[in-house]
């Protein structure tokens, strides 16, 4: 089933479980946590620093019959910021980075979603962050996807993509090595 | 050499303290107040909030020897004084060591509440005693503002000691500055 294409991957899984064909909508794995959104940085150009937040939530849904008509929401309580180090962590929630006081919210929320045959799509949509609002794309990968051991039914996703800090307001200048910070969702939705 | 504090002054070991904390009062407050506006290429970014924190835990045990040392020891006379003036000096002191107590504990706990400890000089570190990833922007607040509080208490401190010198022509700055007479 990986090595098929993506929609007939949610076919498949439709199929096996008898499930209507149309849309599901499908919760982040928050209870049991099987998501995360992490940050890779460049420190001086000498090595990579990530990080992560710790506490987001979001939704997606999913048209088997029409894979891009799929949508993505992603809500990331921008406080919960983690780098593994306390200083910096308060740092980045200062005014300096991301002003978490001001601006607590980041937000994406899908306008399209591309899929290429191979399993792959690419979901543009807008991401807010410290009260800027940039269309960003997601290059996005369905991981796997059918039931659980447990009664319910799973979709996982994998994207990434990139942030411009200075895009964002954030002027604090850390060298041009690390202008860009990279993210990655992984993400596992469970049918609601 | 009087070590002690007597009816007419103070001693050599309260002097020593009250001049060197004020210094280092001053001196620690300035260098947090320029550190934090670095740019992250400044070669102090890393320098200058070690040697801030390491000032800190020296001025917080400094804090702690003095009180008790005044505790062991007798207040000099300051019955020239109005009762007002009684009140607002008492009132002043008293602020000192409860704003100094505060923040630098407080400071302590913006460098230790991820669980590291605080290095003083690479000679010893005092260990995190609380992990609270909320309670980190919390100190940091109350750090800053007390921070300003305690130097608008020593502006205030100043001013009275200066007034009580040229207005009053009092001795009260002198026998901070110089013991208590021989006898």
């Amino acid at each position: 089933m990986q090595k098929s294409t993506f929609a007939a991957a949610v076919l498949g899984a439709a199929f096996a479980f008898a499930l209507p064909a149309s849309a599901a909508e499908f919760a982040f794995d928050k209870k049991g946590m099987h998501a995360s959104i992490t940050w890779r940085i460049k420190h001086l150009g000498y090595s990579w620093m990530s990080g992560r937040f710790d506490n987001f939530d979001g939704t997606f849904s999913f048209d088997d019959k029409a894979p891009d008509a799929s949508k993505v929401k992603v809500d990331i309580d921008v406080a919960s910021i983690s780098s593994n180090h306390g200083e910096r962590d308060k740092h980045l929630r200062s005014p300096d980075y991301l002003d978490t006081a001001a601006f607590p919210k980041a937000t994406f929320e899908s306008t399209s979603v591309k899929m290429s045959g191979d399993g792959k799509a690419k979901i543009t949509g807008n991401f807010t962050m410290r009260g800027v609002t940039k269309e960003i794309v997601i290059d996005a990968e369905r991981v796997g996807g059918g039931p659980d051991p447990w009664g319910g039914t799973r979709e996982g996703f994998s994207g990434t993509t990139q942030l411009t800090l200075a895009d964002f307001k954030m002027k604090k200048e850390l060298g041009p090595s690390s202008a860009i910070v990279y993210l990655t969702l992984d993400v596992e939705g469970v049918k609601k | 050499m009087i070590i002690r504090d007597t009816h007419t002054g103070y001693g050599i070991v309260t002097r020593l303290f009250h001049w060197l904390m004020a210094i280092a009062i001053v001196a620690i407050f300035a260098l947090g107040y320029w550190m934090v506006g670095l740019q992250y290429d400044n070669p102090y970014y890393n320098s200058a909030p070690d040697l801030h924190r390491s000032l800190g835990i020296l001025l917080a045990i400094a804090l702690l020897v003095r009180f008790g040392w005044r505790l062991v020891n007798v207040h000099p006379d300051d019955s020239e004084l109005s009762k007002l003036e009684r009140l607002g000096a008492k009132a002043a002191h008293w602020g000192f060591y409860v704003l100094l107590l505060a923040i630098t504990l407080s400071g302590y706990f913006i460098s230790t509440s991820d669980g590291r400890p605080v290095d003083v000089f690479g000679l010893f570190s005092v260990p995190s005693a609380v992990v609270s990833k909320e309670m980190t922007d919390t100190a940091g607040y109350i750090h800053r503002i007390l921070a300003y509080i305690v130097i608008a208490l020593a502006v205030l401190h100043s001013a009275a000691a200066l007034k009580h010198h040229f207005v009053d022509r009092s001795t009260i700055l002198k026998r901070m500055w110089s013991g208590p007479p021989e006898t």
